[in-house]
């Protein structure tokens, strides 16, 4: 039975916005060009595949439903009340195989010393075995590096075949569309003579694949990166904030778009009092520190959810509120910088020749800002969204480290950093949540802002890094 | 020079009146008084009676905006909008939901913040525009990508990476100063080291990219080629010129956060435990002290508006052609 949140709603609007605008822009060339030349630099090619791995994973994880538990011949279908994600079906092993508590990548053995019951009846201390990782090794002191090496090459194998077929596949299109031969197109990806640097991609998912592959395999019989307080496996609650992230590098810039452009563009375009009052209201709000708004938001947000408990249905959706609340109120401090450059550009923009024409011509002044000024400002707002998506990211860490940001029950980032903070201080110490924390952010980061400069640099050559 | 001066402050009250109305309106009456207090007091087991008291030891009981039982003048004076949130206009915080002067407590909290704050600044434009001018001086060369790609890398990296990996390292191996803590006078030097280096490191990949392609932009000038084409030497052209003419939007850009020193970093307080304006504001978050965060957002919005009339004055200042209108 299908559940829909509110950002599982926005998240797939957003998804069916940006398939409606690759059709508007393939055919529109003042957009297609830029794109074109995006496509030509292999950077830029390689962190567009690993911004759509981590957003096929987030897409995953917003197919929200109810689980059947069983179809019976009296009461029909029964649904489970706990809510999952096509994610969590994919990673059952993951989300199920929970150990009582901390134990370290890869590990066989716990992380902390316990009694343990011998089969003489004696009791001695020391570290127990886990359920799960590692659980089929008989004698795993001498077994572990060897069974490790073992599935790393399984994976590994795997990972290149399946790469292997892909990229033939690929290859094999491309030689249908250029018309030319297996061997010659092949040539030309490497040398990245064609219209898009195949190249890049190949490689970038070859490496993904073969990644996922060994991570697969290995997360089969160990958890790869370790088991949090609870015993959860670190691995399974990095994947899931994949999307709390992705929700808030992009539902943030949704929320806040059509205000932004709707007001630069109306401040730009009729100016007089309509500017000074949009202007007032911008800079009134840019005024208020970002974190201060946020955190009194979030509070009286606590207040109303404390308040109206028993409007929301499960802690899901509670959280969820939660989540389109950050977004929004994120929105609200952040939609100011792009309503400046917008006004500024329209101030320009009004005094060309084919907006005066227009309005010679008698054209209703809302029909002018959408026909033509509002194409003309897209650049501009294509790049602020691109630029806004890192920041945004890294935020929600810090936001949820001083505990305003996404639900605490929330997989997140933040979350996973906050709680594995306190754990700092244990000799040896736990580091692996924290770890995948940061990579997993690091990585999307990193792809984001390479593939952001390469974004700006197609629409603006103004703006080019030298 | 001064009327003009004069006309930026008054264009900036109405935007703090309307900060004010924007703060009175979330803390007053999207959430009313009686669900401050149920919240303070616990949810479910509270009795009307705790309530009424709670507010009435805050002055949270009059009216929000007209007192009718009220003489004259004291119907607007003896409100909630007036006496908490009027106030703040002159700098009278008040008394913060567990009883304290928070005035006092500002006065008392701005001086840790500043310890790290005002050395981070200075020492981060230094190692900054050095790094950028570095990059710029050997643009295109081995020296000048591998400094882009390392930047891009360092921007990257969350900050609480810099953070924590900063104090681990300390704390677990060099032992050269304490990772946490703050003490007074002088002996509070070695406390700040940490943070100020921390922060410092979690900067340099954004602001040495934005420098570097401030000085790229300056070299690219007409000027600069004159300069060379005159005989001078490089270094003299870019310590002479570009670096000079590379400062003035640096410098202006500087400006705006001036004023907001004060209020410290929420996050590097934090985590070092130094009893700034910054941790100030998130115990009161945690807390759920409404009265602190108000005055919080407040002087917040004061300081970030001076800091935007400090860069218009400055942006006369440096540069003639920006008129005065």
């Amino acid at each position: 039975m299908p559940v829909i949140f509110i950002t599982d709603a926005l998240i797939f609007l957003l998804v069916f916005m940006v398939i409606a605008f690759v059709f508007y822009a393939r055919r529109h060339e003042h957009l297609r060009a830029p794109w074109h030349e995006v496509a030509r630099r292999p950077l830029a090619m390689s962190a567009a595949i690993v911004l759509s791995v981590y957003i096929i994973f987030g897409l995953l994880d917003s197919l929200h439903f109810h689980p059947k538990l069983e179809a019976t011949e009296t009461s029909g279908t029964i649904y489970s009340t706990e809510i999952s994600s096509m994610l969590d079906i994919l990673l059952d092993d993951l989300r199920q195989n929970t150990e009582r508590t901390y134990s370290a990548p890869l590990a066989s053995y716990a992380f902390a010393k316990e009694m343990i019951d011998q089969p003489n009846g004696k009791q001695l201390r020391g570290y127990p075995r886990l359920k799960y990782g590692g659980a089929h090794l008989g004698n795993p002191e001498s077994e572990t590096v060897g069974d490790i090496t073992k599935r790393i090459l399984q994976g590994l194998i795997c990972g290149l075949l399946i790469s292997l077929l892909i990229s033939s596949l690929i290859i094999i299109a491309l030689g249908k569309k250029y018309q030319s031969d297996f061997r010659e197109t092949s040539k030309k990806c490497l040398r990245n003579e064609l219209d898009v640097s195949w190249n890049a991609i190949l490689v970038t998912l070859s490496i993904v694949i073969v990644t996922i592959c060994c991570l697969y395999n290995l997360s089969q019989y160990y958890h790869v990166l370790g088991t949090d307080k609870v015993g959860q496996d670190v691995l399974y609650q990095a994947l899931k904030s994949i999307r709390t992230g992705l929700v808030i590098g992009t539902l943030t810039t949704l929320v806040m778009l059509p205000f932004a452009i709707m007001m630069g563009l109306m401040a730009g375009y009729f100016r007089g009092w309509i500017d000074d009052v949009i202007q007032y209201l911008y800079t009134t709000l840019n005024s208020i520190p970002g974190v201060l708004l946020i955190a009194a938001s979030i509070l009286l947000l606590q207040v109303y959810i404390s308040n109206h408990a028993d409007d929301f249905t499960s802690l899901e959706q509670r959280a969820d509120l939660r989540l389109l609340f950050l977004c929004i109120i994120l929105g609200i401090t952040s939609w100011t910088g792009l309503c400046r450059l917008l006004r500024a550009e329209t101030l320009k923009l009004r005094e060309v020749d084919y907006v005066q024409a227009a309005q010679a011509f008698g054209v209703g002044n809302f029909s002018i800002m959408l026909r033509h000024l509002l194409p003309n400002v897209m650049h501009i707002v294509m790049i602020s969204i691109v630029l806004d998506f890192s920041g945004l990211v890294l935020a929600e860490a810090v936001l949820s480290y001083i505990n305003i940001g996404v639900d605490p029950s929330m997989n997140s980032w933040g979350n996973m950093i906050n709680g594995a903070r306190l754990e700092m201080a244990r000799e040896p110490i736990v580091w692996w949540s924290l770890a995948a924390a940061f990579i997993f952010m690091f990585v999307l980061v990193l792809a984001a802002n390479l593939f952001s400069d390469a974004v700006r640099d197609a629409f603006d050559p103004r703006l080019r890094q030298f | 020079m001064i009327s003009y001066i004069l006309r930026r402050i008054a264009y900036a009250l109405p935007i703090l009146i309307g900060v004010n109305i924007i703060t009175f309106v979330l803390f007053f009456v999207v959430n009313t008084p009686d669900d401050m207090a149920r919240m303070q007091l616990g949810m479910k087991r509270v009795s009307e009676a705790a309530i009424v008291k709670w507010k009435e030891d805050r002055g949270y009981n009059k009216p929000i905006l007209w007192n009718q039982d009220a003489e004259a003048i004291e119907k607007i004076t003896d409100t909630i909008f007036y006496q908490n949130s009027v106030k703040l206009f002159v700098f009278d915080f008040g008394r913060s939901d567990s009883g304290r002067d928070i005035g006092y407590d500002i006065s008392q909290r701005m001086w840790p913040s500043l310890a790290i704050t005002v050395p981070s600044l200075i020492l981060g434009l230094l190692a900054y525009i050095t790094f950028g001018l570095t990059l710029a001086f050997f643009r295109g060369s081995y020296v000048d990508v591998s400094g882009v790609v390392l930047c891009v890398i360092m921007m990257s990296v969350s900050g609480l990476f810099y953070i924590i990996g900063g104090q681990y390292l300390i704390g677990k191996f060099l032992h050269l100063v304490p990772i946490s803590g703050y003490d007074t006078g002088f002996n509070a030097i070695k406390f700040t080291i940490l943070p100020i280096l921390i922060g410092l490191i979690g900067g340099i990949g954004a602001s040495t990219r934005w420098y570097r392609t401030i000085f790229l932009e300056e070299m690219g000038k007409d000027y600069v080629r004159t300069a060379k084409a005159k005989g001078l030497s490089e270094t003299r052209v870019l310590y002479q010129h570009v670096l000079m003419n590379g400062l003035i939007p640096i410098l202006t850009g500087v400006v705006v956060i001036l004023p907001s020193l004060f209020i410290g970093s929420l996050i590097v307080e934090s985590f070092f435990a130094i009893p700034g304006l910054g941790s100030y504001t998130i115990d009161a978050i945690n807390r759920q002290d409404f009265a602190i965060v108000r005055s919080m957002v407040f002087l917040g919005s004061v300081l970030y508006i001076i800091g935007l009339i400090l860069t218009d004055i400055s942006y006369t200042l440096v540069d003639p052609r920006v008129r005065l209108n």
